[in-house]
Parts: structure tokens; sequence; C-alpha cells
């Protein structure tokens, strides 16, 4: 088990390398100076000709992805054009946000998504299957910021029920800033969850060994629970890791439409300014966060299926 | 990972037979009933919509739907349906567009990484993991702040984030055919390497390729919308169906028809190619799966 | 004689298809005595596993009962509520499947598997798991206590076997049944699990419906034998009865097409001509006209009813052994 997660981090460190060094790459294939994309338009030519030296442009493009993952590892990721703060800084502020977000809405939807997912594929063709089966479809492609804008619209704009700008302050002020956009973020993923359970737990009830445990009598919730979920919701796992590059993406367009603090924003108003190393060192930690999100994962799921722990 | 559909290989007569399979779907008929509304009222675009969409004060600001505008009017006084559907042009465009390159890059880089050296195919596999770590949105915006927003770089954007799907998929086809038996046959015979491709790998290939490509157009329609919806898409005025949801967004208080307007194309698309692409999954190949 | 364990009464089950009514069983009576093996022979399609799935009540959804009754020591199962059915399961009959690498839960170590079905009893988890270890000793796991922790996938297919008979011994059933557990196993494991299986009984003294195509297998093992062919009992008795005077024509033609009898070296290895009958059009008189070589008119029309064949527990379903019929002949 030890040696499967060891494995497991090694390649995911080298997704972040390559995934990096293609972003880097791209800054130098671009047209123009990149010291002058890193510095901003106000930069003096004094300031680009000494960043060009620190950047190390006049050399290969090898050193200078070296010297870029130097900068990395000892936690720099250049500085804020505008503020001058360390960019560091500034995203590690931001991201907390984000990742409530992330996590709320991805845990609402698997707390309503796998139980409705089971009770389909146990009342196979009930009317709630049915109901589940067609809304699932219709709200799988439905992009998470038509959801929130008709979220403002009916919860915030026409019930006034709740708010629409902002984080909140206190604890329960917080909570309820982050219902709808919660509810928008997840949304799509109840009924895809609910879909992915419905059609493992049909496959693993038809399997032998469900059978030997009726046939021993056992409790129908017990081999529901025992015999079937615990085997059934691992596609489920799986497909959320691979999915919470999704849900960032998601999640960028929520934070704007409420005007909440978090990665997301911080992004969309960089590019506005052409902001380019807070853009590059939120990528960069938003990819971190994706690649160890993989990697939990997919480690949860060697952990629930002893049966992968021997193989990568 | 998936078995390989011999459909797409048969004579013509197993297409109709599809074809009797889908119109017993009902959510697949009505899904091909939506995209087909959709496609035609992107192609008629100029001659559907009754205003030009980018002229203002045409009918009041912010007026609800009348007689004169079905779906009402924005805060310039546009009319929006006629923004709506031309902004459908846009949203076709670019999935035309964005879905053939990534199809054809895929289908090329899927075939060699198949069919090639395993170095080589190890090494693009690694590129794919890493293209598919990044949110589309999150690398999205990155290109478009080396390179300025546009159009063109959207449909880069999508188009590059998609080719490791489909690239995937049809990796996955070459490779199980490629130790296929009858391949091996084919080559004591003396057939070249892209006999081999052309003829046998490639309509094995193709089906799940289209039927993936259907699924996908609702991302990538999404993917616009909401850059265009950041102001990093789509330059306004031009009415794309994310900037209409923007201009909406700014004043959702004082009417929610922007909003409705500039979302319901979306909603209409979405389920419609969704509704299809399953139908036509189950018909072809039910064990296809999809990753988000 | 006492009463038998479990009795089996004009059984009928037919499975619904889009084809149409696969009528599966036909009429089939059956008897298990207390305390003996009996063994279910046939070919595939025959209605053995059909017939195993229904004493335990597993058949599939779209199985009916159409008719007839199953006993269990005087308790009627047919139409049992489920719940008491359930209360059955695993307490006074038990069963062992034929593919030992699939019926075992893949995430559960056995240890916990094997406490799960004793979860009715008020004992303690301990001695639960004690109870466990002594049965996969018994059942020939060495080193049981260490490995109550692994899980079904670091075992063997046949050490995966013995586990199943440990769980099913370990409930201390009345009637255990076994569908073909040595099928998916090569020769030399079929002959220990067979062995240990002997062993078990003689030990526990349970009844046991062992199911199979394997003729010499349960020649060695059972005490006695019911042949099925097409959904009906066609013969049944005590096994070295059957197996060396076999009453009926399809029983006797097995064991030509047995390949262990075949005394001279031949290049064609002896069949049954003929196909299966159609199971949704049950054609009338005798189930195996089509392929029996002493077939006459009275076959086509009648339904053989179970004559008594030679001493009185061999009956086999054919009109030849009919007392009343002049052509009765004495098959030798």
């Amino acid at each position: 088990m030890v040696i499967y997660a060891i494995q497991r981090l090694l390649l995911s460190m080298i997704i972040i390398v390559v995934a990096v060094s293609l972003l880097n790459v791209m800054l130098h294939l671009v047209p123009g100076d990149p010291a002058v994309m890193v510095l901003g338009p106000r930069a003096t030519p004094e300031l680009i000709e000494r960043t060009r030296l620190e950047m190390g442009l006049d050399r290969s493009m090898l050193v200078q992805l070296a010297m870029f993952f130097g900068n990395l590892l000892r936690g720099d990721m250049g500085t804020d054009i505008f503020t001058g703060r360390e960019v560091s800084t500034i995203v590690m502020e931001a991201l907390p946000y984000t990742l409530i977000l992330i996590t709320v809405s991805i845990l609402w939807a698997m707390a309503i998504g796998i139980p409705l997912g089971c009770y389909s594929a146990v009342r196979r063709n009930s009317w709630l299957d049915r109901v589940t089966g067609v809304l699932s479809v219709a709200t799988i492609s439905i992009p998470a910021f038509v959801m929130a804008l008709y979220g403002v619209l009916i919860f915030a704009v026409w019930l006034r029920w709740l708010p629409a700008i902002g984080a909140g302050e206190t604890f329960a002020e917080q909570i309820r800033h982050l219902i709808l956009p919660a509810f928008a973020v997840g949304v799509s993923w109840v009924g895809y969850i609910a879909r992915v359970v419905r059609a493992s737990m049909l496959e693993v009830m038809g399997e032998n060994h469900v059978r030997m445990a009726r046939a021993f009598g056992l409790r129908e919730g017990r081999i529901l629970t025992a015999h079937v979920l615990r085997i059934a919701v691992l596609p489920a796992v799986t497909l959320i890791g691979a999915g919470v590059a999704h849900l960032f993406s998601a999640a960028v367009f929520v934070e704007v439409i409420f005007a909440r603090p978090g990665i997301g924003a911080l992004i969309v108003g960089a590019v506005n300014e052409r902001n380019y190393p807070i853009v590059l060192g939120a990528v960069l930690v938003t990819t971190g966060i994706i690649v160890l999100a993989t990697l939990i994962s997919d480690l949860v799921v060697a952990w629930l299926d002893p049966r992968l722990r021997e193989e990568l | 990972m998936t078995d390989i559909p011999t459909d797409a290989a048969r004579a013509p007569s197993a297409a109709a037979a599809h074809a009797r399979q889908l119109s017993r779907n009902p959510m697949g008929m009505m899904g091909l009933i939506l995209v087909v509304i959709v496609v035609l009222s992107a192609i008629f675009a100029p001659w559907i919509a009754p205003y030009d969409p980018n002229a203002i004060m045409v009918g009041p600001r912010l007026g609800g739907p009348s007689a004169e505008h079905w779906l009402g009017t924005d805060h310039i006084g546009r009319d929006l349906f006629s923004r709506v559907v031309s902004g459908g042009r846009i949203a076709m465009l670019v999935a035309l567009v964005t879905l053939t390159a990534a199809m054809s890059l895929g289908l090329l880089l899927g075939l060699i990484a198949g069919f090639g050296p395993k170095w080589l195919d190890n090494i693009l596999l690694l590129i794919f993991d890493a293209i598919r770590s990044f949110p589309v949105i999150v690398f999205g915006l990155a290109v478009i702040t080396l390179i300025g927003p546009s159009l063109y770089t959207v449909i880069l954007v999508v188009a590059i984030t998609s080719v490791p799907i489909y690239a995937r998929i049809v990796r996955t086809q070459t490779q199980a055919l490629r130790s296929a038996e009858f391949i091996l046959a084919e080559r004591a015979m003396g057939a070249s390497t892209f006999r081999i491709l052309g003829v046998h790998i490639l309509p094995n290939v193709l089906g799940p390729l289209l039927i993936l490509a259907s699924m996908d157009v609702p991302l990538v329609i999404a993917v616009e919308a909401g850059l265009s919806f950041l102001g990093m898409g789509v330059r306004p005025p031009a009415p794309s169906w994310g900037t209409i949801l923007n201009d909406g967004y700014n004043f959702i208080r004082n009417s929610p028809w922007p909003v409705i307007g500039g979302s319901l194309p979306i909603v209409i698309v979405t389920l419609g190619f969704t509704f299809l692409g399953e139908a036509l999954r189950d018909i072809f190949d039910p064990k296809l799966r999809r990753d988000l | 004689m006492s009463e038998p364990l479990l009795r089996v009464r004009d059984l009928s089950i037919a499975f619904g298809t889009p084809r149409g009514r696969i009528r599966a069983l036909r009429h089939v009576n059956f008897d298990v005595p207390k305390g003996r093996i009996v063994g279910v022979v046939g070919e595939s399609g025959c209605g053995k596993s059909t017939l195993a799935y229904s004493l335990i009540g597993l058949l599939a959804a779209n199985a009916q009962i159409t008719a007839g009754s199953i006993t269990l020591d005087g308790t009627e199962l047919v139409g049992l509520p489920d719940r008491d059915m359930r209360a059955i399961r695993g307490t006074r009959i038990a069963m062992i499947f034929q593919d030992p690498m699939t019926a075992l839960n893949p995430v559960s170590p056995i240890g916990r598997q094997m406490t799960d079905i004793q979860y009715r009893d008020a004992t303690s988890r301990a001695e639960k798991r004690q109870r466990a270890i002594d049965m996969l000793t018994r059942v020939g796991i060495p080193d049981a206590e260490a490995l109550l922790d692994a899980y079904p996938h670091q075992f063997s297919g046949g050490m995966r076997q013995r586990v199943c008979i440990a769980m099913a011994l370990l409930t201390r059933p009345d009637l255990l049944i076994a569908d073909e557990p040595t099928t998916a196993l090569d020769a030399t494991l079929e002959v220990q699990i067979v062995s240990l299986l002997r062993e078990l009984q003689r030990e526990f003294g349970c009844s046991v419906v062992f199911v199979s195509h394997h003729l010499g297998t349960v020649a060695e093992l059972c005490d006695d034998v019911a042949v099925m062919y097409a959904g009906e009992m066609i013969e049944r008795g005590e096994v070295r009865e059957v197996f060396h005077r076999p009453a009926h024509p399809y029983t006797q033609a097995l064991f030509e097409c047995d390949p262990g009898r075949i005394k001279i070296a031949t290049r064609n290895l002896p069949t049954i001509p003929g196909d299966l009958p159609d199971l949704v059009q049950v054609p009338p008189g005798c189930i195996f006209k089509d392929r029996c070589p002493h077939r006459w008119d009275r076959c086509d029309t009648e339904h053989p009813p179970l004559y008594e064949a030679r001493g009185d527990r061999h009956d086999a379903r054919c009109h030849m052994i009919d007392p009343a019929e002049s052509r009765a002949e004495v098959p030798s």
C-alpha cells in the first residue's frame, strides 16, 4: 500500500512538472518579450534588462526552466506587477475560499447523489428512478455558470431568500453565502454521481458473491452496504477525482458571479490586468491541487479495493 | 477498455437499422429535434433574425417579451431574439471548428500512440495526462493572458484541451486492434502500415469518436459562452450567448429577460446534444464511458 | 425408512423470456433422505442448476414455480414469504457455488465474511472468529488464524473453494447444496475437494445435494443419484444400482459416451445423436424420443411416468420398463 502511494506521488509530480513546463514554454513561444510580460507595461528599460538577466532569458531554454523550478521550490512564484506583493502570499490567501467552495459542493453532491443512485438501482424503474434518470442527463451538461445565474435570479432577486454577493463575515453568514454557489457548482454532479452509482450497483448486484451472500440469508441491508455499495462506489470516487479540474473551472465562474473571493476571482481579475505572475502562480497552485486530488482519490480507491494495492 | 464496435465498418443497410433504433428512443428523438432546430437556426440566422443584432434602441430598454420582440430587449434596446439567434451562429461555428480540429489531431496522435513505439506512447500519455490536469477554463485564461482575448484564442484553447480525450479513445482502439489476428494476417501478406490504418483501424475508430464528439458539443459551447461571459472570448458587441448573459447579469435586478434569453439557447443545445449523444451511445456501444 | 429431509413433488418451473416461456423443469419428483449424499447429473441445460437454486429459493427474477411443492422436514418452501425463506438460508440450508473465483466478496477479508454469516448467533466476535479458524483448519487450510485477515484474491481457486465449503458448514445446515463445486477446478483439486466433502459429510451428518455433470465424481461421492434430461428427472436410485444397471436409454448412452469406459482405442468418440428438444413448445410423449434408439409409437404420444425398474428405489421414466408392456426388456 505504501509503495503504491509513493509510486502515485512520483507520477503526480512528474505530471505537474510537465504541465508547468508546457505553460512556461508557451510564455516563450508567444511573440513579445517575456520580461515585459512579467513586469507589465509600466516597466522601465533598466528594469526590463535586469529582469531579463534574472530570468536568464539570455541563457538556453533548459536553463531557464531549471531556474524557474528552482525558484518554485523555494516558494518563490514571483511578485505581483501592481502591488509588489509576493504572488505566493496572494494566491495562498485566496485558495482556502475556493477549496471550501469545491469541497462543500462535492460533499453535498455525494450526500444526495450516492443514496439517489443506490435507490435507483434497488428500485429499478420506479418513478423516482425514471425521474432521476431524466433529470440527471439534463443537469449534467448545463454549465455551472448558467445554474449560478438561475440561482441568483430565482433565490436572490426574485425570492430574496439567499444572498448573492460575497462570502460573509460570521460563520453563520458564511454558510448562508455558500448555499447558492455550492448549489451551482454541485448540482450537475448530483445527477452524474447518481447515474454512475446506479450503473455500477446494477452491475455488482448481478455478481456471484452477492448471490452467495443471499444464500447465507444475510439481511438485504447488509448485502447492499458491505457487498454492493462498497464496490459500486469506486467508479464514482475515481470520477470525482478526475473531475476536480472541472470543479475548478466551475468555481471560477461561480466566484465571479457571486463576487466571492477565491482563486477563480483572482485569476479573472489578473487576466483583465494582464498580470501574468499572478495568473501563472494561480495556475500552478490549481494544477498542484488537481494532481493532489487525483492522487487522493486513487489512494481512497486503493484503500477501498484491496485488489488494486498490488499494481500501479 | 471498450469493445470494438464493428458497426461503422458494416454495409450501409446497418445505418438504416440504426436510424430505426434511434426513432424508437424518445429522448434521442427529442434530442435530434432540438439539435436540428439549433443547427438550422444557426445556418439561417441572418434570415430568421427580425432585427440587426447589433442595432441599438430598436425597442425599449430591458423590455419584456412582446409581439415585436419575442425575447424582449436588452439594456441598450437591442432585440434579444436576434442576438440570441446570431449567437447561435457563433456557438455552432466554434463547436464545428474546435471539434474538427480536436478530433483530427486526436485521431492522429492516438494512432501514433497506439501503433508506434512504446516510448513514444509513454511520452504522449504523459502529455495527455498533463493537459487533462488543467481545468479548461483556467488554462484558457492563462493562454488568454498571453495572447489576448479573441474568438480564435477560445477555439485554440478548447481544441487543445479536447485533444487528449479523443486521442485516448483512438489509442485504446488502435492498441486493441494492433494485435488482433486479422491485422497480423494482413501484415503477413505484406500490407503496409498505411493500408492497415486506413482500411481497418480508421472505420472502427470513427464511430466512438463521432459519438464522443456529439457529447462534447455541449462542453465546447459552454466553454465558449463562459469565456465570453467573462469578457475574454468573443469581443463585445458581438452577440455570443456569453456576452448576452454578461450584459444580462449586470442588469439582473432590473430585468430577468436577458439572462433567460441568453441561457435558454444554451440549455436547449446542451439538452439536445446530450440526449442525442446518449441515444447514439446506447445504440452503438453502451459501454462507452466519457470523462468529464 | 424415516421421512426424507427434503421432498420435491411435481415441481415445475418456467422462465419468462422474449422468445416465450421456457419450461425448464417439469413435474420433478425428488427425495433427499437424511444424512445421505444425492447426486443430480445431466448435461448442460438439463435443469439441474435450476433445481438446486429452487431448493434454496434463489431463482432468477424471471423464473416462476408454476406447480409443485418443496418440503424441508415438513415445512413447505414454495410460496414461503421472503423473510421466512431468508431465515432458513444459512441456517438449515447452505450452498456451495460453482465458481470459487467470484463467490467471495473481493473487498472484505475472509475472516469478516465468515463472522458475518454467523450474525444470528448471540456469541461474541472472538468466539465467532474461533469457530471460523477451527472450520478453516478442518477443511485443510493451514495457518488459518493468520489468513483470517487475508482477502480472497490472495487465495488460489482451490483454497477459495475450501473457504466456501468451510463457510457453508459453519452454519451447520441440515441440507448442503453443492452446485458443480469442482467444475471450475482442475482434476487434482477435484479429487481433493470431493474427498473433503465426503469426510465432512460423514462428520457433520448433513444431507447433500451434489449437482454435477461429471459421472465419475458422482459415482465416487454420492449415495443416491438422480439423472435429469431436458427438465425432467428420468432416472433415480442408489448410485451403484443406477450406474451399473442403468434402466433409461439416456443414462445408458451417457455411460457409453464416458471416455473413461472406452476400452478400444478409437478415432471417433461416441456421442448421443440429435439435439436437445425445444423447451418452449415441449413435444408430447417421451422427452428423449428423438434421440432414443429404442423408440416406438407409444413413446411418441404417451408421456412416461416413473416406473419401478428394479428393487424398490430404482425408478426410470421409460415405457420399456413398464411391467405391463409386452415389449419390456431388462437392459443388460
